[in-house]
């Protein structure tokens, strides 16, 4: 409202200051200001000093030098990563272990939401909804220790298969089988609390919707794909925008923790790679050049995705 | 509803089976292999070997938790973790509250700029390498600072936190104490923080469980044993059986088979994860409140 008001003011008279103006207006603030300083100090040191880091990229790294001090080479990094047999590889195994995800994962939370929703047992809904979002909570590595233990030669899995009379199987030493144990033990965890959102968009639907589809004679079907469906539609092409600029930006503990050296050609993905590159081999320039690499595709692709996103459904994250 | 007392028709009668039956399998799917782990926690590891439990528990004995107290790197682990997950949710929710009340504020002039030295952090950063050498020349590398400090604040739990004071305290209640001569600092100790309760819990349990399950920084900024927290030695455990073993040399040769090993790594898992399961039920409300009040726009 002041904000407003002092830029009519200072629109329609040009003799009163604006600048002065909002000047005096900020010394009266002075304490909110303070306020800020430490969460500004915090971004500055933990934030931005890493960002100005990034000049690495362009250098050889050199422990005496430092960030600033080291030599430039331009964009060497860069050539030899385009150049690198890995890379084709890096590249495929990112973008399709996110799109298999997305696909995969898009479905079931909108189904799951949909059946808690419509239950005529309000209290199963609830029992549902209560347990199927808690493996949300359950931390990566303990996630991921279950699949291991679950899916290991003397685990359950096995156990069943050998019982059966079937072979055993080695689940995690097989590059072919890496995705989808990554991308179904997601779903598994997740599935529970992407539901939330549709819940929420389901439930804020007008009772009065419902009885009009009712008494136009619609089954629960129709209703279902008639009021339900296109309720939650833009959640979801919200949340498809927010996972499609992600593509590459998949995330590191998971499959750094699910990855062994008998699936590493189909789990070394962009994020294992920069870990390893810098870290153990401590090649930080080129390190440093792969993460930079992901994440302006990363920044290139949200712009381009919340355009066409805009023009398209007119809903947009900015 | 009247619709309800209208009789059935065959294909909605056919839904509401369909859906509860899904129902019924999405909560199986979720709690078995969940089960599977915590009754092979607590089965004799001769059953466990032999393939006989399943779902539930089968010579019921806490032999392995025996153990698993014994061990030192584990007990060690569980109060880094508290130690790291107490200190941190509370320089977290300082920091979050500071940052969030004045940016919540109208007629802070300047606002816009300085919500986007936040925001732009959620879009860039330097990444891994730059990282690390930072926190390296700071000097916080294996100090139990590396696990506070550098997260001290997630931007994403500010904006919510935001959000809240923005939908939750009216305007006119600040500006009425404003007439009445309060500060600031006066609006912000006596009209907001005491409204503000709901928001407080939930950022609470939004980094405690950040806290709780934190593993990248500890293997990242973490090299000394004495400072890994519950996570990390959880992953050493299920990663090499050897690192357990090591780890009890206290243990006599008869408790160190391979079937018994087998049977610890399943009650690590649970009691990594106990605090929480336990915790969840009474506080999951609160978690869907955060998500959905995230979920406005401010």
């Amino acid at each position: 409202m002041a904000e407003t008001t002092s830029r009519q003011k200072q629109s329609q008279s040009g003799q009163i200051s604006p600048f002065k103006k909002q000047c005096s207006l900020a010394a009266r603030r002075w304490q909110l200001y303070l306020m800020l300083l430490i969460p500004l100090i915090y971004v500055i040191i933990f934030n931005y000093i890493p960002m100005f880091g990034v000049q690495l990229a362009f250098k050889t790294y050199n422990a005496r030098l430092g960030i600033w001090g080291s030599p430039w080479v331009g964009f060497k990094h860069f050539q030899n990563l385009f150049k690198s047999a890995t890379f084709g590889r890096l590249m495929y195994n990112t973008i399709s272990l996110s799109l298999y995800g997305l696909i995969a994962g898009f479905f079931p939370p909108i189904i799951l939401a949909i059946a808690i929703n419509e239950t005529t047992s309000r209290k199963l809904g609830k029992i549902t909804q209560l347990i199927t979002y808690a493996p949300h909570f359950l931390s990566t590595v303990v996630v991921t220790s279950i699949v291991m233990q679950l899916l290991s030669g003397t685990g359950i899995v096995n156990t069943l298969i050998a019982n059966l009379g079937g072979k055993t199987i080695n689940f995690l030493g097989d590059p072919g089988k890496f995705k989808s144990i990554y991308v179904i033990s997601g779903i598994w965890q997740g599935v529970g609390y992407d539901a939330i959102m549709y819940i929420a968009a389901l439930t804020a639907i007008s009772p009065e919707l419902y009885e009009a589809a009712t008494v136009d004679g619609a089954n629960i079907w129709q209703r279902i794909w008639n009021v339900d469906i296109p309720s939650i539609m833009p959640t979801a092409v919200i949340l498809l925008i927010m996972s499609t600029s992600k593509v590459l930006n998949v995330g590191f503990e998971k499959v750094y923790l699910l990855q062994n050296s008998l699936n590493q050609s189909s789990s070394e993905i962009i994020s294992t790679y920069v870990y390893k590159m810098g870290l153990v081999n401590t090649e930080y320039g080129f390190s440093t050049a792969v993460g930079l690499f992901q994440s302006v595709v990363s920044m290139i692709l949200l712009v381009i995705v919340n355009t066409i996103s805009r023009k398209v459904t007119e809903t947009s994250l900015w | 509803m009247a619709s309800k007392k209208i009789k059935q028709t065959w294909d909605n009668r056919l839904f509401y089976i369909l859906d509860t039956l899904f129902l019924y399998f999405m909560i199986l799917v979720v709690i078995l292999p969940l089960m599977h782990v915590i009754s092979v926690s607590f089965s004799s590891p001769g059953a466990v070997s032999a393939g006989r439990v399943l779902i539930f528990p089968v010579d019921v004995n806490f032999n392995a938790y025996r153990t698993l107290i014994k061990t030192q790197s584990i007990i060690t682990g569980m109060l880094n973790t508290i130690y790291y997950t107490f200190m941190g949710t509370i320089l977290n929710i300082f920091v979050t509250i500071i940052c969030a009340y004045p940016l919540s504020r109208k007629n802070l002039p300047g606002k816009k700029f300085l919500l986007w030295i936040f925001t732009f952090t959620m879009m860039f950063g330097g990444g891994l390498i730059p990282s690390y050498l930072n926190i390296r020349r700071l000097g916080l590398l294996n100090t139990r600072w590396a696990m506070i400090i550098p997260g001290a604040m997630s931007v994403w739990n500010m904006i919510i936190t935001r959000t809240f004071f923005i939908n939750t305290i009216p305007d006119e209640l600040i500006e009425a104490a404003e007439i009445d001569g309060a500060s600031d600092f006066q609006c912000f100790t006596r009209i907001v923080m005491p409204n503000s309760v709901t928001i407080v819990a939930i950022m609470a349990l939004f980094y405690a469980v950040g806290h709780w399950n934190q593993y990248y920084s500890a293997m990242l900024y973490l090299n000394k044993p004495e400072l890994y927290n519950l996570q990390l030695v959880l992953r050493n455990i299920i990663a090499s059986a050897q690192a357990l073993l090591e780890q009890t040399d206290n243990l006599a040769a008869a408790e160190k088979t391979a079937e018994n090993i087998e049977v610890l790594k399943y009650a690590v898992i649970v009691f990594a994860s106990l605090p929480i399961m336990l915790f969840y039920p009474f506080v999951q409300k609160y978690f869907v409140k955060g998500v959905m009040v995230g979920s406005l726009k401010g």
